[in-house]
């Protein structure tokens, strides 16, 4: 479903030269896959997330999902792509303005559904997520917990192939971030939806992940196997981040 | 002179209510063509500026650099030089140099870019992950720019739009002076150079009421639309 094929991200540094944040990174995730991105803080997780849908552009190296090489795309055809691509945020990142309902709408009207199509969608992902009666709060009603879910929603409205997660849960207390979880692994069960989490906890790694790329410096030093909650780790920071969980 | 009672004031005041009347439409035809430039122009210049400033979706060195400096450029203007220098080309826009209308060139002049520092510093609140989530679903500039930036900054457009009022109130009784009319025109023809006190006290009160007015109305829209 994804292929990385010899990614390299670098940013300038403040104080002038560069700084690699991922450096020759190939992966592959397969279809119906919950794969997870996992390392210390500052290893690059988020960019190498955000390099799955643009969000940064990579310097080298090819982005292919679905069949098709993003990098290649015209403005347009990217806009359509990503349209296949629901995201998830560690701050949610809702629409004040709008209520939970119109949130959900949104990525619909933008791939320009039709009212009525919006309309039932949008009441089946609220249901998906348990927030039917939510429909016409604003965020600023809501839990943190609630707002993760409406995210969720929101990026599961126009049926996409992919979720990318960015530490959905890392904001919250971990009594919600259990049923976050229970919520993207219900999802990815139901819909077969290929679900990219990153993450900084080995507990959201062996609750839902198949398997997980370990992260450091910006190179992935090994991709792990998660089966029954159990990891088999081979490299020493795999074993280290095992044991501070 | 004969000292100013109540009721005298009263009875000169009813006997001018055709005057005050005018004076008011023309302050409300200067401002109302005014603030109409000023959302019309500057509101976009105001998004332009935004969108152009590093990291945000069309970052633009030069063109930001440019319209920066313009819009410093004319805010740097005392209003009243504005105003003169700008006779020659309110002269070719409206054919005249006097009235509502004349007026209005240099206070929409001015009023253009004063309202897109207002704009972009609204749109500035705006928490970048949140125009970020838009591209992310494949949102185009266009749709970010109305349905992500316009509709969560409502509020705060609402709120620069009130201040952008009030001060150009404040500018159009100055405009009306130079041959604009209006309220303010109205207060120094009879209040300064005619001493009828009356007349000014009532004008200076009647513009407190508007501003006030304004000012709760803005609030109150504000308030109602933001759901922050
Ligand atoms: N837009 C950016 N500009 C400059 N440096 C960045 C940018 N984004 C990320 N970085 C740097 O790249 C490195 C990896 O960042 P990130 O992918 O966010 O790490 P993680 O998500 O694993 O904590 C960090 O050192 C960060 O400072
Ligand atoms: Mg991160």
């Amino acid at each position: 479903m994804i292929h990385l094929q010899n990614i390299r991200k670098r940013f300038r540094r403040p104080e002038g030269g560069w700084f690699d944040a991922v450096r020759d990174t190939s992966l592959s995730i397969a279809p119906g896959e919950v794969f997870g991105l996992i390392g210390f803080s500052g290893a690059g997780k988020s960019t190498l997330l955000r390099l799955i849908n643009l969000l940064e552009r990579p310097d080298a190296g090819a982005v292919i999902v679905d069949g098709q090489d993003l990098t290649s795309l015209a403005p347009r055809e990217l806009r359509r792509a990503r349209q296949n691509l629901g995201m998830v945020f560690q701050q949610f990142n809702l629409l004040a303005n709008r209520t939970v309902a119109d949130n959900v709408a949104f990525p619909l009207e933008i791939a320009g559904w039709s009212r009525a199509d919006i309309e039932q969608r949008v009441a089946e992902c609220l249901e998906v997520v348990g927030l039917q009666d939510r429909a016409n709060h604003y965020p600023a009603q809501l839990s943190g917990g609630q707002k993760q879910r409406v995210g969720i929603a929101r990026a599961l409205a126009p049926r996409p192939k992919v979720i990318l997660a960015d530490e959905p849960t890392s904001a919250l207390d971990p009594k919600t971030t259990q049923s976050i979880l229970d919520c993207l692994k219900d999802i990815n069960a139901r819909f077969g939806v290929t679900v990219v989490i990153v993450t900084h906890e080995m507990h959201v790694v062996r609750s839902i992940c198949h398997r997980a790329a370990v992260l450091d410096a910006g190179e992935v030093v090994e991709v792990v196997d998660v089966a029954e909650g159990q990891v088999d780790a081979r490299s020493e920071l795999a074993r280290s981040l095992l044991e501070a969980a | 002179m004969e000292p100013i009672t109540f009721a005298s004031a009263l009875a000169n005041l009813s006997s001018m209510a055709p005057e005050i009347w005018q004076a008011c439409r023309e302050t409300a035809l200067m401002l109302g063509i005014g603030l109409f430039t000023a959302i019309l122009l500057g509101g976009p210049l105001g998004i332009i500026l935004y969108l152009s400033q590093p990291g945000q979706l069309f970052a633009n060195r030069v063109v930001n650099g440019v319209l920066g400096w313009l819009v410093n450029l004319v805010r740097s203007f005392p209003f009243i030089i504005l105003m003169v220098s700008l006779v020659p080309l309110t002269r070719v826009l409206v054919g005249s140099t006097i009235g509502p209308i004349a007026a209005a060139v240099p206070l929409s002049f001015a009023a253009i870019p004063y309202f897109a520092r207002l704009v972009e510093q609204t749109l500035r609140e705006i928490p970048r992950g949140v125009v970020e989530a838009a591209e992310a679903m494949g949102a185009s500039p266009l749709q970010i720019i109305v349905k992500v930036l316009l509709n969560e900054a409502r509020s705060g457009l609402i709120s620069s739009l009130t201040i952008l009022t009030i001060s150009f109130l404040s500018y159009s009784a100055v405009a009306g002076v130079v041959g604009g009319g209006g309220i303010g025109d109205l207060a120094i023809r009879y209040g300064y150079y005619r001493f009828q006190t009356d007349v000014m006290v009532a004008m200076v009160l009647l513009l407190v009421v508007i501003v006030q007015i304004i000012q709760f109305a803005g609030n109150r829209l504000a308030a109602h639309l933001d759901k922050r």
